[in-house]
């Protein structure tokens, strides 16, 4: 080992036994931090693995969806607009979606009601997510009642229950035939909730969307593109809310890891003093100084990353559950898949790890300059 | 027998910390990689149900479907209700909704 | 050995301000080497201030200052820190171990910048405290040491670096007879070895015993004749 390395781990040696002289002070300070940084790292991580996760599980959702608008709110379109539309080309397969919502009082849940295109239940059969038949307490074959719109009774057997893996999407969701989802809803033949278009290629989307709203002046169509856009914007808003929230937080810190750092009691002062006059360097003091941020900098940053890895991915993101929750009766079961970002964890280094580095060092500059007679007066 | 130097204890516990790091990058590759069946499945659901939306937020229709969201969603469901929409957390609900009838 | 030599050495604090003050004036002075010298003065009398200068802890304001023909006061910082680290020990009055260390370590503080493999740092170490009877309390932090055993510690860290010259501000200060006698014989004992003692002292204990070669006498920043 050259001297130089020797020389380091010396002065590493040095501040180590100096932040061990107030140890209830210095591991309080190495726990906030630890905590600022699991805070951080916890919604970085988990919002990106979700916002990750849906972007690449929306992949699949359909091209083009296209709503009818009357008098700004969204309205039931009718199956006319299929033909009207006529063919244009590029679009492989169009069809009309039935959807809506149901409040369930029994739980006081809300429910999605849909009906898939292939494999329909039977009339008085119905397909649930995994999630309300957790939450209802059903399992396959048992019976649900719901009151339709014009509050007569509908008695369901349970056919089947959804995959509990795809509970981020199906979680809500309960699957009928075409005419029982009519019957239920009053809602006549020739009327769709939506529709739907498959597109050959993605680069034809924009001229394809263009031509409908020339053909079909009172809808809009919704792109793949935007419904990814939507994700990317929603999760960045959530972790942008959480980070507002945290913020006061996190300025407390700065403000006592600022004091704690940068003021410089006599007692360092004269410390610094007698350190030049035995021959220290300004430079090793100053690199002294920097080990002694690097060292709570650093260790924070470690644990508190560790800590939120485990904490995101290790038990769903637990903490997380009642803020993501929010108002809603159902919430999906389901693990994070970690997908990591690297940059965004290099920010949070640079942020965390920096700034009380050079609180740390700068003081000291200035102390360090003087003169080293001092500790003779 | 020399006490093992503070700076060597101190650097030793870096190194485990910076390989447990690195340890959860392999890890989060391979979790993602034992994931792949099931973000198999899911994608599966939402090509053949033709889904737009993950079904995380259900308390509302546009937190529901926020791609599906009419352009002024805000403001429609409960007068309490947690809005996400940054407006939504300055603004109180209307009065309209909490007045008595 | 070197020789330490003064030129019309001044100090002064506070320049062209108005609480302007000449601690030193125009001082010429020559300081053989493996002698004990007691730079003898009433507080006040500016002894620390040349002591610190010729350890090179600060500057003259005018006038040189030469080791062994070499003159030092010019030096940039850097080399002074190099010079002060290779060349001179110090026993300061308050003794300024750093507390919450042990004594080992205060010991090896000023050794520290020069990256000596560990082990051997911990050899010279262990045979220093051998030699100033300390062996024992090696791992104890100094804030729970007795006046005479943080003195001790102090000559120890001054030693860490073999320096030819010692330089000790007031070193009896803090001590009872008992324990300044036996300071007197340790400083004795590091003459013998070929070392150059230079200390300020207002103690006759000091400056009257016959360990001490040479006394020279301050007042008013002036050498007395």
């Amino acid at each position: 080992m050259s001297s130089a390395l020797r020389k380091q781990r010396y002065l590493l040696d040095y501040t180590l036994s100096s932040l061990a002289r107030r140890p209830g002070k210095n591991l309080g300070l190495l726990l906030v931090y630890t905590l600022i940084v699991f805070m951080l790292a916890s919604v970085m991580l988990f919002t990106h693995a979700l916002r990750s996760e849906a972007v690449a599980i929306l992949q699949e959702s359909p091209e083009i969806i296209v709503q009818r608008l009357v008098a700004g709110r969204h309205d039931l379109i009718p199956a006319h607009y299929l033909r009207k539309m006529g063919h244009i080309r590029g679009v492989l397969e169009r069809k009309g979606r039935l959807w809506g919502y149901f409040f369930d009082p029994a739980v006081k849940a809300n429910y999605t009601l849909m009906v898939p295109d292939e494999a329909q239940p039977a009339a008085d059969e119905i397909e649930i997510g995994a999630t309300i038949a957790a939450t209802r307490g059903v399992g396959l074959g048992d019976i649900i009642s719901l009151r339709s719109a014009d509050n007569r009774p509908f008695s369901f057997r349970v056919s089947g229950i959804l995959d509990a893996d795809s509970q981020l999407v199906s979680a809500d969701l309960i699957l009928l035939s075409e005419a029982t989802f009519r019957d239920f809803f009053a809602i006549p033949e020739g009327l769709y909730t939506d529709l739907v278009l498959r597109v050959r290629n993605p680069r034809e989307l924009r001229t394809i969307a263009e031509k409908l709203i020339l053909l079909l002046p009172d809808t809009r169509p919704i792109l793949r593109d935007e419904v990814l856009r939507t994700y990317d914007a929603i999760f960045s808003w959530r972790q942008g809310i959480v980070f507002v929230l945290m913020a006061g937080a996190v300025l407390a810190f700065v403000i006592f890891a600022w004091d704690k750092a940068s003021g410089l009691s006599g007692e360092e002062r004269k410390e610094i003093g007698v350190l030049k006059a035995l021959g220290w360097e300004t430079a090793d003091v100053i690199r002294m100084k920097f080990w002694e941020g690097a060292v709570v900098s650093l260790l924070a940053f470690l644990l508190g990353y560790l800590l939120a890895y485990a904490h995101v991915f290790y038990t769903s993101a637990a903490l997380f559950e009642p803020v993501l929750k929010g108002w809603a009766v159902l919430y999906p079961e389901f693990a994070p898949i970690p997908y990591i970002d690297l940059l965004q964890i290099a920010t949070l280094f640079i942020f965390t790890v920096f700034p009380y580095t050079v609180a740390t060092i700068i003081p000291i500059w200035r102390a360090a300059i003087t003169d080293p007679d001092l500790v003779m007066r | 027998m020399p006490r093992p130097a503070k700076a060597d204890l101190f650097l030793l516990l870096l190194a485990l910390c910076t390989l447990l790091f690195l340890a959860t990058l392999f890890d989060a590759a391979q979790r993602r990689d034992a994931a792949a069946p099931q973000l198999a499945r899911l994608r599966a659901t939402v090509a053949t149900l033709a889904l737009s939306d993950l079904s995380l937020f259900t308390e509302a229709r546009y937190t529901r479907h926020l791609s599906q969201a009419d352009r002024f969603a805000a403001f429609q469901d409960h007068p309490l209700a947690l809005e996400h929409f940054p407006s939504g957390s300055l603004l109180p609900p209307p009065s309209l909704l909490s007045e008595a009838r | 050995m070197k020789t330490i030599e003064l030129h019309q050495v001044c100090k002064t604090f506070n320049q062209y301000q108005p609480n302007e003050f000449h601690a030193i004036r125009d001082i010429d002075l020559r300081i053989e080497p493996r002698q004990a010298t007691v730079l003898k003065g009433p507080s006040g009398s500016g002894k620390t201030t040349l002591l610190a200068m010729i350890g090179c802890l600060s500057r003259p304001t005018s006038g040189r200052i030469t080791l062994g023909g070499e003159t030092l006061s010019g030096l940039p910082e850097r080399f002074m820190t190099e010079v002060r680290r290779r060349t001179f020990g110090f026993i300061f009055q308050q003794f300024n171990l750093i507390r919450g260390l042990t004594v080992s370590e205060n010991v090896m503080l000023p050794a520290y910048p020069l990256g000596l493999p560990r082990e051997r740092l911990g050899r010279k170490t262990a045979e220093l405290l051998a030699r100033f009877d300390l062996a024992p309390k090696a791992q104890l932090k100094v804030e729970f040491l007795s006046g005479g055993e943080a003195q001790r510690t102090a000559i120890c860290r001054a030693l860490i670096n073999d320096p030819e010259i010692l330089i000790a501000d007031e070193p009896t200060a803090n001590l009872d007879t008992r324990l300044s006698a036996e300071f007197m014989q340790l400083a004795h004992g590091l003459v013998a070895e070929g070392r150059t003692i230079l200390m300020t002292s207002h103690d006759p204990e000091v400056f009257d015993s016959p360990m001490i070669d040479r006394v020279v006498a301050i007042r008013d920043g002036r050498l007395e004749p």
